[in-house]
């Protein structure tokens, strides 16, 4: 089966988007704030899956990346009270700084050590935050003065134009050229560098850019909430939530891991009056989908089967 | 110090240890442009880590490597790949998602983060290595639903795309029909007369003979003939390593192996299959209660395949019947614990364990008193894993971990005891160790033995019985006195 060209993906992709913008007109704040959560967490998906589905390396840490963007931008705001898009553009660099630093010694050591390395720096940042509760609010969380806006509609339309942009990007790299060379050094990195290419140099790139778009996510979510806490930005079972939703969706095709994202949040949602057993439910039906459909939703959306 | 004019790859020195193993030892060689230099060797002799230290994917640990008079030993293998190296892999492993077009482009991309488009002359430049190797009418398909030689072909396809100046070449024929072999050594005839020097490494002589220009003969290491191929094939030391010299026979008839009911193992009319290649057609082999067996094969043969299917591990067609009880549906636990015991090619010992806490658990199901008593056995054949109980097993020499792997096998009290390639990559001294425990296991023990190697000269004097596989089929079988005169012509 031939895939669908770069162009018209994007081209079907930006009518999805301009139809979802005028969901204010119809529905409540209520849904038009859990969105406004599902694009960011979509975003985060998309970052993670760019990292796994086309670098080959399983990153536990994803909240590592969007911790320290989001703090550092909530951080920047409570002590200086500078303009929100200095803190965002401070929190995306922070998140960089925190990823290179991170990736530099974890792309040394192959397989489950990767992995391992980064589900231990969100443990560190757990951590950090916590003892640091004078900086970070500690585990009582850190309220930042200043929000976006106070309009569910504006907050709606910046997460959604936000994670466009993003997903655009995301995907045309991921179809580019660079992207190819990624998902070789990903798949065979002796091969990879026999042809010339320097794979560390490749995933580095992607890590960056995996940490760019979470660690700017992370602090756009910090000023629409108006806090930062650990439990909803940096741990674990956040980062566990991430890569559910970027599997569901279907990995190794970034636009997937939106609709990884919404199914997730929608679900939740749906099944809140189940009480505390709604988690459980969501939990065991991404663990059927994952088991039945590999390909996820996207797969079962444009039937594409595929061995690997 | 002079050098060869015009010489695109020279080698001096070259040596790579792992641990204790000394893989490559003190290795030269010269490749000319528009040459062909075939790098033989049985397997482990090092040929493949030649190679890959040649391009960097392992660093040498003394030696030096030029390329067109550079010198590139220890650089990382990307930078030697743009000094003008490319390298053909044995086993091709494209992009899935991605159509052979693309898996093509990919080889003529930069090594840039910036182009975010590639070159439209790029796609040129594909369409035109496809049409020379063969691959024109099936770009738009996915690798998944091509035949392995056009896998094979993209492979290649990718390596000239680089127009490397040097090219190396893995195993190029193996899994290949006779026809894409044709198609194949043209292709590489053409890469050699525009002027490239290419070194193909393979595991015999005969394979390669018609194409290479000069041979190079590689055992343990080291380089023990070099020459046209007819000289390297007369060579003395060759015929040693390859054939044996005067092979001592010691077989027994095979009329004086009473079965009680039938033969201990029958293999009949067994298939098997990975994905789209034959690994065995309708092979059938027997082992007699008592009786030790070689199937002597080169790499690739099947001869793994055939074990690892006795073993219950695969699925085939056919049948594989122990004592006339048909084995189809027992899992490969059962079969092991019923007596059918293999010991792999891999060896994979315990290494962090030592000697005798290996041995322990090959005899976890005996009692304690049969388990001393199985070991007192043991150390009798191997005296020297008695010397060694306490020394953990990855810190033994190749050779002993060899004989570790068959004791440990022998701890499960086998009635049949399948061995692949126990030589594999071992000295010859060892081999006379290995060779003198496998004689008193065979006069001393009721065991059956079913041999698997691709050095005749190990195989064939511990063998009451040879069968000859290639190319997945049994093309021969007999007494190993008749072996030389009637197969042995092919293991050169």
């Amino acid at each position: 089966m031939r895939s669908f060209s770069t162009a018209r993906v994007l081209l079907f992709a930006l009518g999805v988007i301009v139809l979802a913008s005028f969901l204010p007109l119809g529905v409540s704040g209520y849904i038009l704030g859990l969105l406004t959560i599902a694009y960011y967490f979509g975003v985060f998906a998309m970052s993670w899956d760019l990292l796994f589905g086309f670098a080959g390396e399983v990153n536990f840490g994803p909240t590592f990346l969007i911790g320290t963007g989001a703090y550092a931008a909530g951080i920047l705001d409570n002590l200086y009270q500078l303009p929100i898009w200095i803190c965002l553009v401070a929190g995306a660099l922070a998140a960089v700084i925190g990823g290179v630093v991170l990736a530099l010694p974890a792309l040394r050591v192959r397989g489950p050590y990767f992995g391992l390395t980064t589900l231990v720096a969100v443990l560190m940042l757990q951590n950090f935050i916590v003892v640091a509760a004078g900086l970070t609010g500690g585990e009582i969380g850190l309220v930042v003065p200043d929000v976006i806006s106070v309009s569910d509609t504006t907050n709606y339309e910046i997460a959604l134009w936000f994670m466009a942009i993003s997903g655009a990007i995301l995907f045309s790299l991921s179809r580019s050229p660079v992207g190819l060379i990624l998902q070789a050094s990903g798949q065979d990195a002796v091969q990879a560098g026999a042809l010339g290419f320097n794979v560390t140099k490749h995933k580095l790139a992607a890590f960056i850019i995996s940490a760019f778009f979470s660690g700017l996510a992370g602090a756009l979510m910090v000023f629409y909430l108006g806090t930062a806490s650990v439990g909803t930005l940096v741990d674990i079972t956040v980062g566990v939530q991430i890569i559910i939703a970027a599997v569901l969706g279907g990995r190794r095709t970034i636009l997937g891991a939106v609709l990884g994202a919404i199914f997730l949040i929608a679900m939740s949602e749906a099944l809140r009056p189940l009480g505390d057993l709604s988690n459980f439910v969501v939990f065991a039906i991404a663990l059927i989908v994952v088991l039945l459909f590999p390909n996820g939703l996207l797969g079962l959306l444009t039937g594409t089967k595929e061995n690997i | 110090m002079s050098m060869a004019a015009g010489a695109h790859l020279e080698v001096k020195g070259l040596t790579k240890r792992f641990g204790g193993l000394v893989a490559v030892k003190e290795m030269a060689l010269s490749v000319r442009a528009g040459e062909i230099l075939g790098l033989i060797g049985p397997n482990g002799s090092g040929k493949s880590t030649v190679m890959k230290l040649i391009m960097g994917i392992e660093r040498p640990d003394a030696g030096s490597v030029r390329i067109n008079g550079v010198e590139v030993a220890g650089w990382p293998s990307h930078k030697i790949a743009r000094m003008g190296a490319g390298i053909v892999f044995q086993h091709s492993r494209p992009l899935h998602r991605q159509t052979v077009f693309e898996n093509i482009k990919l080889a003529l991309l930069p090594d840039k983060l910036t182009r975010l488009f590639a070159d439209p002359e790029i796609d040129e430049r594909v369409r035109a290595i496809a049409a020379r190797v063969g691959l024109s009418a099936v770009l738009d398909r996915r690798p998944a639903t091509l035949p392995f030689a056009d896998l094979r072909k993209i492979e290649i396809a990718k390596a000239i795309a680089r127009d490397p100046q040097v090219l190396l070449i893995d195993e190029p024929f193996a899994g290949l029909t006779s026809k894409d072999t044709a198609a194949f050594s043209e292709l590489i005839c053409e890469l050699r007369d525009d002027g490239r020097a290419v070194l193909l490494v393979d595991h015999n002589v005969k394979s390669v003979a018609r194409l290479v220009d000069r041979v190079l003969a590689m055992y343990v290491g080291e380089c023990i003939a070099e020459g046209t191929a007819d000289e390297v094939m007369r060579n003395e030391t060759v015929r040693r390593v390859y054939l044996g010299g005067s092979i001592e026979t010691a077989a027994r008839p095979e009329s004086s192996f009473r079965d009680s009911i039938a033969p201990f193992l029958a293999v009949e009319n067994v298939s098997v299959h990975y994905g789209k290649a034959q690994a065995l057609e309708n092979v059938s082999i027997h082992v007699h209660a008592g009786e030790f067996v070689s199937v002597v094969g080169l790499n690739g043969a099947g001869k793994t395949t055939l074990f690892n299917t006795v073993s219950g591990f695969l699925p085939y067609s056919g049948d594989i019947r122990r004592e006339g009880a048909s084995l189809r549906g027992l899992t490969a636990a059962t079969i092991a614990r019923n007596g059918i015991v293999q010991c792999p090619e891999g060896r994979e010992l315990f290494t962090d364990m030592t000697v005798r806490e290996n041995l322990d658990l090959g005899g976890h199901h005996l009692s304690p008193a049969e388990c001393a008593n199985q070991i007192g056995w043991l150390f009798d054949l191997f005296p020297i894993l008695h010397d060694r109980q306490k020394q953990a097993a990855g810190t033994l020499s190749g050779g002993e971990q060899q004989m570790l792997t068959i004791a440990r096998a022998l701890m499960m009290k086998p009635k049949l005891l399948i061995l692949d390639e126990p030589t594999l990559g071992l000295a010859p001294v060892i081999l006379e160790q290995l060779s003198k425990a496998l004689e008193r296991l065979r006069q001393t023990s009721a065991i059956s033995v079913l041999l698997g190697e691709q050095n005749v000269t190990f195989a064939l004097p511990h063998a009451d019985r040879v069968y000859v596989l290639e190319h997945a089929r049994i093309v021969w079988e007999g007494e190993p006195a008749r072996f030389a005169a009637e197969a042995g012509t092919g293991y050169l």
